[in-house]
């Protein structure tokens, strides 16, 4: 390109002159596309500046952390850092923190571990946040339960309520993939007359209240058929996952057309082990904290085995 | 004057024999098509095809030929139908935003059926509004721009419909495609393998177009807006063909194998993603806003030798950041000190760019004040520099640490797409309908200022919102307590998110408000279309028909 000002485009072709912005001073590059025209202003110093700092920020990263790419290698950095290790340290570090009070919840002395209150202080809002992570989307955020997943914060239970109980519980799951699961079926009672099976609904419906005829037919199908797992009288307590149909805790529903559901078709809850997932002082220290659910409300755990 | 009038017999023929083709193939698709989503996009091809052919048909000896004079003008009649899907999109793709953002207030509303469940419709938010809106806008102006830069026009009249026509053929497939549950599920290249190939097909179209209309051009410089779009169209082929290989399971369904695998899967996942980022939403729009901007302000361009410093390192830099996307993943570390350390000299050209469009206003600020138009332009710049800056320091490691996976980088997002992408754009509807219709101004002129309003609010609430958001959520996710556990749960950073998510429900609705008077606006402008002529258009250089 010429450099002779008279030539580019947009000049004066006598002065070389080209328009002048009246705005900020400068002249037009003489370019014009429609109408656009652009000035010809120098290169702000400020641009070439943060260029340049920028540019001494990525080296000064490009020596001290692993940066280029050689080959089958890379330039390590001086710093010699190596992101797994990182990684592998800081989880390190937070389970260093955590031994301090959580390996005392290998040793299942639930009634040592809740005697020391410096102790609980730490370990039961940690034992919250797992129980939250872990447990609330089935049995809710205060243990209040829902529909097939039964409450933890009363004192009714289906495999006893005291720590010990809760941890085995929760080591191998029910009807879970354990080899030693817990194992419950409330079989489908399909086979029965259509008649039968609504007496017994209907009979069941009314044990909550004790308003269920203990000398009807119904009294009868239910001895020979059903208090072998739930227990004389429907009271259970038999830890045999087979609910209490006569106190206030429901699983899925004991008015009649429920029950009709469930003797129709038989339930079989599941809920998962933790073995795999939690360490046995996480499961203790959950134990603990799920059994005194019920004492925060206010009453002592039922059933419990010891 | 009906569109098919401005075609000639032959091109209305060769339109025909276009049409026909695809109505070929969507019965082939159709025919070999053994899952529903194909066969149901195999019969879309051939029912738009087939209504070509009736409408170009009926139109072959009833219209007259254009007049001969018509070399000698712009060709704009595909800039009006590409406007008009612009708004279409908008709308529908932001509408489904916000219910989006209202179903993560209040995800019980989920209907239950799976076609409306979150995972689906969110790629229709996203690709309907980048790709159907965005892209619909960037072709639609594209075309005006380099015609009235290079005073020259389009190359010719077929291959403009068939890139407008064919792109929107894409954009429905996608989105018909995820309602039915069809993805490749890789984030903003979702569509599978048969509707890839098919936008290959358009997308070379459309560079070809380009290019031959800017050699045809009248001015002996390639002006900076057309470098812009240039390197939108080259390289959106590029990513869109290396992160779309695949191998179709059979060729009767919409089902495929990436030939990418692991990290590099990963990686050339991200790599694609930013760059569309760069290349969809950045570039095209700063071509857009190298036009509109000065054009609507009468003002130069600030510093002609900022422009080249920007746009050559906006391309150098941004093809190295992908990475920033994978901080403290399987990647291996010194890609991630790569990505960082190439955002972080980003910042500078970015910019400059920013920084040129705002000193351009000087000696117009008076402009900025009263005209709501150069008003959407100035802010989109604003908005452009605030988003690079908080990219830039998004990507740095440790900062990342705390941003990535939590609603911030959406707040990122969206002061990008909605502070700058759809500023832009509607600044360049405001300016191109009325000329584009023949009238002096917009129908509603008030209601622009009435958009403006509702944009700017909507934006800063969206934001801002989910600036708090993100912030919160990744500060509770990495609190522990003095004996090393979490001190908070999961889902109690989810219910803290509540009220954030209430306010960007809010700011999401005022902005479709604004959308939607923008879309009655333009309506009620084409309506009462005038045949005013643009006195700003330049005559063009008659150029002999190739
Ligand atoms: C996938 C849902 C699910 C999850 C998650 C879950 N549970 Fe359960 N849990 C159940 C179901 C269902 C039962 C009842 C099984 C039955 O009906 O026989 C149950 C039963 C129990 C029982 C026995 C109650 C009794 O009366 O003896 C305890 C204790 C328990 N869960 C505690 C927990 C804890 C603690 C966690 C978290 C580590 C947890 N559960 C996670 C579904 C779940
Ligand atoms: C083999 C043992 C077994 C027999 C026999 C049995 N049940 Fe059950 N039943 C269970 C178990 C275990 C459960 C708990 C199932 C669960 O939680 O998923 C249960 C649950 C129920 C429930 C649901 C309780 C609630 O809280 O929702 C009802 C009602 C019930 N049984 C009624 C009956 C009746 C009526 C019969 C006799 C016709 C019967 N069961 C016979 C084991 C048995
Ligand atoms: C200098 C320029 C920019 C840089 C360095 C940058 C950097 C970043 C970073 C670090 C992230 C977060 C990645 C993560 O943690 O997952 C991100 C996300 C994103 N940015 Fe930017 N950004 C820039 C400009 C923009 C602009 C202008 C837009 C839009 C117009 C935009 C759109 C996006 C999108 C859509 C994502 C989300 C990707 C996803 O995860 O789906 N960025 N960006
Ligand atoms: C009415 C205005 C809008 C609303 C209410 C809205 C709402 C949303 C919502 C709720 C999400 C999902 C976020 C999540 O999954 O957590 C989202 C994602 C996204 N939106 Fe929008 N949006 C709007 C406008 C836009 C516009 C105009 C664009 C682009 C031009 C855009 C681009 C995107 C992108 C790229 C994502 C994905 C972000 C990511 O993966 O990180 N949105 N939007």
């Amino acid at each position: 390109m010429s450099t002779d000002p008279k030539t580019l485009p947009g000049a004066d072709p006598h002065t070389g002159n080209r328009e002048i912005d009246p705005v900020t001073g400068y002249d037009t590059t003489g370019h014009d596309w429609g109408g656009i025209k652009e000035l010809n202003t120098p290169f702000p110093k400020v641009a070439l500046a943060a260029l340049a700092l920028t540019v001494i920020y990525s080296v000064i990263a490009w020596i001290l952390l692993p940066a280029w790419p050689l080959g089958r290698d890379y330039t390590r950095g001086v710093l010699g850092l190596d992101q797994q290790a990182m990684a592998e340290a800081r989880l390190r570090n937070l389970t260093d923190l955590r031994a301090g009070w959580l390996n005392r919840f290998e040793d299942p002395d639930f009634a040592a571990l809740s005697d020391d209150p410096a102790l609980m202080a730490l370990a039961m809002p940690a034992a919250d946040r797992l129980f939250q992570d872990n447990c609330s989307a089935c049995h809710g955020r205060a243990g209040g339960g829902g529909p097939g997943f039964p409450v933890l914060h009363d004192t009714y239970w289906l495999w006893g309520g005291a720590p010990q109980d809760i941890a085995l519980t929760l080591q191998v799951g029910i009807n879970a993939d354990h080899p030693e699961t817990r194992w419950a079926q409330m079989p489908a009672f399909d086979w029965m007359a259509d008649e039968e099976l609504s007496e017994v609904s209907d009979y069941v419906a009314a044990m909550r209240s004790g308003e269920a005829d203990p000398d009807g037919a119904a009294a009868t199908l239910f001895a020979e058929n059903c208090a072998a797992c739930h227990g004389e009288g429907g009271v259970g307590g038999l830890m045999n996952g087979a609910p209490s149909l006569v106190d206030d805790a429901v699983i899925y529903g004991q008015d009649a057309d429920t029950v009709m559901t469930t003797l129709l078709n038989g339930r079989q809850g599941l809920m998962p082990y933790w073995s795999d997932r939690l360490s046995d002082a996480e499961i203790n220290a959950l134990a603990l904290y799920v059994a005194r659910m019920s004492d925060a409300a206010g009453s002592t755990p039922s059933g419990a085995t010891e | 004057m009906a569109v098919t009038a401005t075609l000639t017999s032959t091109e209305r023929q060769i339109g025909i024999a276009i049409s026909a083709g695809l109505a070929v193939l969507g019965l082939a698709m159709a025919a070999v098509a053994k899952t529903g989503p194909m066969a149901l996009h195999g019969g879309m091809a051939l029912v738009l095809g087939l209504a070509l052919v009736f409408h170009l048909g009926g139109a072959l000896y009833d219209q007259p030929e254009p007049s001969a004079r018509r070399q000698a003008e712009y060709y704009d009649a595909p800039t009006r139908f590409g406007i008009v899907m612009t708004l279409i999109w908008a709308v529908t793709a932001m509408g489904v935003g916000v219910w989006l953002a209202a179903l993560m207030y209040w995800p019980e509303a989920t209907p239950p059926v799976p076609a409306t469940s979150f995972g689906r419709m969110r790629p229709v938010h996203t690709s309907g509004i980048i790709f159907g809106f965005g892209g619909n806008a960037l072709i639609a102006t594209s075309f005006y721009v380099v015609q009235r830069t290079s005073r020259a026009r389009l190359a010719d009249a077929v291959s403009p419909w068939f890139v407008l026509i064919g792109f929107n053929l894409f954009c429905v497939w996608a989105a018909t495609g995820y309602l039915m549950g069809q993805t490749q599920s890789k984030e903003y290249a979702e569509p599978e393998w048969y509707a890839d190939l098919w936008l290959v097909v358009v997308w070379v179209t459309y560079f070809a177009l380009y290019i031959r209309t800017l050699a045809r051009r009248a001015e002996p410089h390639i002006y900076v807006a057309n470098w812009y779009y240039m390197s939108f169209i080259l390289v959106v082929a590029m990513l869109h063909i290396v992160n779309n290989l695949a191998l179709p399971v059979t060729w009767g369904a919409g089902e495929s194998y990436t030939i990418w695998t692991g990290v590099q899967d990963a990686m050339i996942q991200w790599w694609y993603g930013h760059n569309a980022v760069a290349f969809f939403l950045t570039t095209g729009f700063l071509g857009m806003l190298y036009y509109f901007l000065p054009v609507r302000a009468q003002r130069p361009i600030w510093s002609y030798r900022l422009s080249i410093l920007s746009f050559w390192g906006i391309v150098f830099f941004y093809m190295w950041a992908g990475s920033h996307h994978l901080h403290y993943t399987a990647l291996p570390y010194w890609v991630q000190t790569l990505g960082m350390t190439f955002s972080v000299m980003l910042l500078v050209p970015s910019w400059a760019s920013a920084g040129n469009a705002i000193a351009t206003l000087n000696g117009a600020w008076h402009k900025v004040r009263d005209d709501a138009v150069l008003r959407f332009m100035f802010v989109a710049a604003v908005f452009y520099g605030l988003s690079t800056f908080e990219g830039s320091f998004l990507a740095i490691r440790p900062v990342n640490s705390l941003s990535h996976y939590t609603d911030w980088t959406v707040g990122h997002v969206h002061s990008g797409t909605l502070g700058w992408v759809a500023m832009i754009v509607f600044g360049a509807i405001y300016s191109l309908v009325p000329k584009l219709w023949g009238r002096a101004d917009m129908a509603w002129p008030r209601a622009v200022e009435w958009h403006f309003w509702l944009a700017i609010t909507g934006t800063l609430i969206y934001v801002v919102s989910l600036w708090n958001a993100g912030i919160t959520q990744g500060l509770m996710w990495r609190a522990y307590d003095e004996g090393g556990a979490l001190s908070f749960s999961f889902i109690e950073s989810v219910e803290a998110m509540l009220p954030y998510y209430a306010a960007r429900t809010l700011g999401g609705a005022l902005f479709l408000t604004g959308a939607v008077l923008c879309a009655l606006n333009c309506r009620a402008t084409m309506r009462a279309a005038g045949d005013r002529v643009d006195e700003a258009d330049r005559p063009l250089v008659p150029q002999p028909a190739e």
